[in-house]
């Protein structure tokens, strides 16, 4: 018997109209996501990996409704969430989170870290009074590696790694089970693309987080992924375990992305 | 008896600082190093080390202030750059050294056509062009860019990444400069794209016979491409030697280090190695 | 507040003073704002307060003289002329400074009758000479500028609100809510802005009081210029609609209204700030040029534009020449609001320089 797993995509498509003229009427669609089909058993990584433009990012947001899809289904914990309304989305919001590639977009640059991580606590925990969500947004930035003392400062006194762990912080605020990692690391140097990486391998563990990682590099999606999705042009092209793909590469565009991956020989 | 002729680039005690109020940060310590004719060298080393700061000083593009070179000698074929004036120094941008950066992006101007900013690459530097239109042709062609007479009409926005960097090399080569200095070139671009553009730059070594610098974080675009290996960490060259030796049996820890955090294919580990500062700062740098 | 932030708006501070336009006009408009707070104390008489047998008195300067502050006393010769000599027998009127004198209630509710200097109700001293009705020019400028200057800068409070809002909803929800707030914004701006003001006024009752008159103003002017600001600050919304940080905040499940004053107002305030700044012009010649009509203030309150109203025959630009000193303040605050938003402007975004 095997357990339901905790998200399920089915014939997901999302397609943006391109506009054009003075009424702007759709001319054209983009397929961006285009019949796509997998699971996320509860407690694991999968790993999506693809060249820019391939559909990942789109993935990763309409599955948490940031975009809404065209068509197909996404299930979390059994129940069909693709025409779920923002009121009957919110209490879910607590359970799934998303992580950003660009760490100098993804913070508030007016806003200081204390104001950016306490207001998925104001939302989510509106019973805490400030104090106590001073001291959990001081919990969370040592959690990730940052020390309490930040919280008073701006995104722009960080460097890119540090930005990264504070979006990483801002997550978990909420306690979620699922995060969407998306290309969390493409934008950092291998040095500290190892850190973070590390990182959400030492919180998955502590907490169990079941992950989408989304990446464009093959040997960073292998070494954290218990099951890879190769993705070219809306499509999965491939699917299986990192040492299948790395191992027997089926499709032609595999192959490609494995002789891309950077190497020290 | 033969005399040796100088090098292409021989770069003596550079220190660059960093004034910012009353406090003066250090931004490049010290550095040496040399580059022959028709040789490349890779600076590698983290975000922060002065990777760019060295390759801007070259031709003086930093802003002084608040960047101030304090000491130090940039020979170029002979001539100390740093002691020429201004408008000398502008003789040597782009025509003898071009540089190309990471965001191709942000370096190309959204409102004109791929053409129009060949175009006023060659103007400016090889007035005897006549035909400019096949030169800027065959300048895409170099670079790997299909249809390269169509493509001279499109604007940046309509290429991809990878297309937009190739059209910087491409105006980068307009000038037939000597040495291209290339900070970071792939690091905006995807894995794919960082093969394509650095087995571009590859071809363009053996067909043209240039210097190069390239500037990166990641050890491993460097192999096959680099002659020479400097390694930067807060604004001092750790380690520096030729590509294969540095490669194959680095003798700097942070060298090491560097090339551990690198994720490597098929070989799955726990954890992925990561660089201990504190460490390496309070032993190893003190006595190097 | 944070270091950080305090360096950042000190810095501010720093690069908007160095700017020799914002440290001439900047204490300008201080100047104004400060005397129209200060009007009634600092004013002699009130703004009814007439004489007739002393119209067009020509601008008398006091002196100090015997232990005291006198001002000359001049009397009427030529009734048609307007021509003035000083009374001989009886040259000299005394001034006391801070006196009792025409009574007031100080922004509109302290009662007080304190005058900063003031004359006996049947002794005037004409600072900036008298009006038709021998009122106080001087009084009436103070009066005015209450009116003229305080129009500005309540209208600007409400379409910035307004064009805030509405843009950034615009802007953040797009789809249709978009289209018809833009297109109700074309409508605005395609009409020429003076016509606009009269074909609105027109929808008003013609005689109203002052007070109503002055809403009705507002109303006018806040009604045509919210439509800029919106636009601005529409696109700017719609760039930062995209931004990953205000899809961090969509992805807790936070109300849009939140997103927008939280996530997308902070980021475009510097930008309202100057463009507000640059608009108070706007509402300071709306105001004068419905007031100059006719159609706004009404005698015998004052207000800047409708004095020049007052001004308006050749005899008075040929002999009254004190009477067209509100045209000058109207140029003068004008001048000084542009000068003071280029200024910042440079402060905020020293790139936006280069772009003009
Ligand atoms: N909001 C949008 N409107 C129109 N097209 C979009 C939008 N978002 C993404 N796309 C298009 O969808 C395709 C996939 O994009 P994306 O999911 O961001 O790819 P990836 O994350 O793999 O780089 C691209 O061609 C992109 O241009
Ligand atoms: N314009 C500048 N003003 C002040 N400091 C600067 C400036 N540019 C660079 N620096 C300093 O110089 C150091 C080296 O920067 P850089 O050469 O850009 O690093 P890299 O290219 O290796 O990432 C940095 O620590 C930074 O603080
Ligand atoms: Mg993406
Ligand atoms: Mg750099």
């Amino acid at each position: 018997m095997s357990a339901l797993p905790l998200l399920q995509v089915r014939d997901l498509c999302v397609h943006f109209p391109v506009r054009s003229g003075l009424l702007g009427r759709s001319v054209d669609t983009i397929r961006a996501v285009d019949g796509i089909s997998f699971d996320i058993p509860r407690g694991t990584t999968v790993g999506l990996v693809g060249e820019s433009g391939s559909g990942k990012t789109t993935t990763g947001r309409a599955i948490l409704k940031l975009v809404p899809a065209t068509s197909g289904s996404i299930t979390f914990e059994g129940r069909d969430i693709t025409t779920a309304t923002p009121s009957a989305m919110r209490p879910l919001r607590r359970r799934m989170q998303i992580i950003f590639q660009d760490p100098f977009n993804s913070l508030n640059p007016r806003l200081p870290i204390f104001n950016i991580i306490g207001e998925a606590l104001e939302i989510h925990f509106p019973e805490l009074a400030k104090k106590d969500r001073r001291h959990r947004v001081a919990e969370l930035l040592s959690k990730v590696g940052l020390k309490p003392e930040h919280m008073d400062r701006y995104p722009h006194e960080f460097s890119g790694g540090q930005r990264q762990r504070i979006g990483i912080a801002r997550a978990l605020a909420v306690q979620p089970e699922f995060i969407v990692c998306d290309e969390p690391v493409s934008a950092l140097d291998v040095s500290v693309q190892a850190q973070i990486v590390n990182l959400l391998q030492d919180l998955q563990e502590e907490f169990g987080l079941t992950y989408l990682f989304i990446a464009h590099d093959l040997a960073v999606v292998e070494h954290i992924s218990d099951h890879v999705l190769v993705m070219h042009s809306g499509t999965i092209v491939e699917a299986g375990t990192p040492e299948k793909i790395y191992g027997q590469p089926e499709h032609e565009y595999t192959r490609n992305l494995l002789a891309s991956v950077p190497t020290l020989a | 008896m033969n005399t040796t002729p100088p090098p292409l680039l021989d770069v003596r005690n550079l220190r660059i600082s960093f004034r910012d109020g009353d406090r003066t940060t250090t931004a490049v310590d010290g550095i040496s190093f040399r580059l022959q004719h028709g040789e490349t060298l890779a600076i590698v080393g983290e975000s922060g080390s002065g990777k760019s700061v060295t390759a801007l000083s070259l031709t003086r593009l930093l802003p002084e202030p608040p960047a101030n070179i304090e000491s130090g000698q940039i020979f170029f074929n002979g001539t100390d750059l740093l002691a020429l004036p201004p408008e000398k120094i502008r003789a040597y941008r782009g025509k003898k050294v071009a540089y190309i950066f990471q965001e191709p992006g942000s370096s190309l101007n959204p409102v004109f056509r791929i053409r129009t900013q060949i175009a006023e690459a060659l103007r400016l530097h090889r007035p005897e062009v006549l035909d400019e239109e096949a030169e800027c042709g065959r300048l895409l062609d170099l670079v790997g860019i299909r249809q390269p007479r169509t493509r001279l009409n499109d604007y940046p926005h309509q290429l991809s990444g990878g297309m937009q960097q190739r059209v910087m090399i491409a105006m980068a080569l307009a000038c037939q400069p000597s040495l291209l200095v290339a900070d970071e070139p792939t690091t905006a671009l995807d894995v794919t794209i960082q093969k394509q553009v650095m087995d571009l730059l590859k071809d363009l070594k053996k067909n043209l016979g240039m210097s190069f610098i390239l500037i990166t974080h990641n050890f491993g675009i460097v192999s096959g491409f680099a002659d020479q290996i400097a390694v930067m960490y807060r604004g001092r060259i750790v380690e520096q030697g030729a590509a294969p030796q540095v490669l194959a049996s680095p003798q700097h820890p942070y060298t090491r280090a560097l090339m551990d955090c690198i994720p490597k294919l098929g070989r799955r580990q726990k954890r992925l190695t990561t660089i201990d500062h504190d460490n390496l700062t309070n032993t190893e740098l003190a006595h190097p | 507040m944070h270091p950080a932030t305090t360096a950042h708006t000190a810095s501010l501070w720093s690069r908007f003073w160095s700017h020799g336009s914002a440290r001439v006009f900047f204490p300008v408009l201080l100047l104004l704002y400060l005397s129209a707070l200060l009007a009634p104390f600092l004013a002699p008489y009130g703004e009814a307060d007439q004489l007739l047998s002393k119209a067009y008195h020509p601008p008398a300067l006091p002196v100090w003289k015997n232990g005291q502050l006198q001002v000359p006393r001049l009397v009427l010769t030529n009734k048609a002329t307007r021509e003035f000599r000083l009374d001989t027998q009886n040259p000299w009127a005394p001034v006391s400074l801070f006196a009792k004198g025409s009574p007031y209630q100080w922004l509109g509710f302290i009662p007080c009758d304190r005058h900063l200097f003031t004359t006996s109700p049947t002794e005037r001293l004409y600072l900036l000479g008298a009006d038709s009705y021998g009122r106080c020019v001087f009084s009436r400028l103070l009066y005015g500028s209450q009116v003229s200057l305080s129009i500005g800068l309540i209208g600007i409070a409400i379409t910035t609100v307004l064009g805030m809002l509405l843009g950034g909803i615009a802007g953040y929800f797009g789809g249709w809510t978009d289209s018809l707030l833009m297109r109700v914004t074309e409508v605005l701006m395609s009409i020429p802005g003076l016509y606009l003001i009269l074909a609105l006024r027109a929808v008003f009752s013609k005689d109203l009081d002052s007070a109503n008159i002055y809403l009705v103003m507002i109303v006018i002017l806040s009604f045509i210029g919210w439509s800029g600001t919106a636009r601005v600050i529409r696109g700017m919304a719609l760039s930062l609609r995209e931004r990953d940080f205000i899809s961090a905040s969509r992805a807790l499940g936070q109300n849009p209204l939140i997103i927008i004053t939280r996530h997308i107002w902070p980021n475009v305030f510097s930008y309202v700030i100057v463009s507000a700044t640059l608009s108070v012009p706007g509402y300071i010649l709306g105001e004068a040029s419905l007031s100059f009509l006719g159609l706004g203030i009404q005698d015998p309150q004052s207000s800047w534009g409708l004095m020049l109203a007052q001004a308006q025959s050749i005899r008075v630009l040929v002999s009254f020449w004190w009477m067209l000193l509100p045209g000058l303040l109207i140029s003068l605050s004008v001048m000084s609001f542009n000068f003071v938003g280029d200024a910042l402007r440079d402060a905020v975004d020293p790139k936006l320089r280069l772009a003009r």
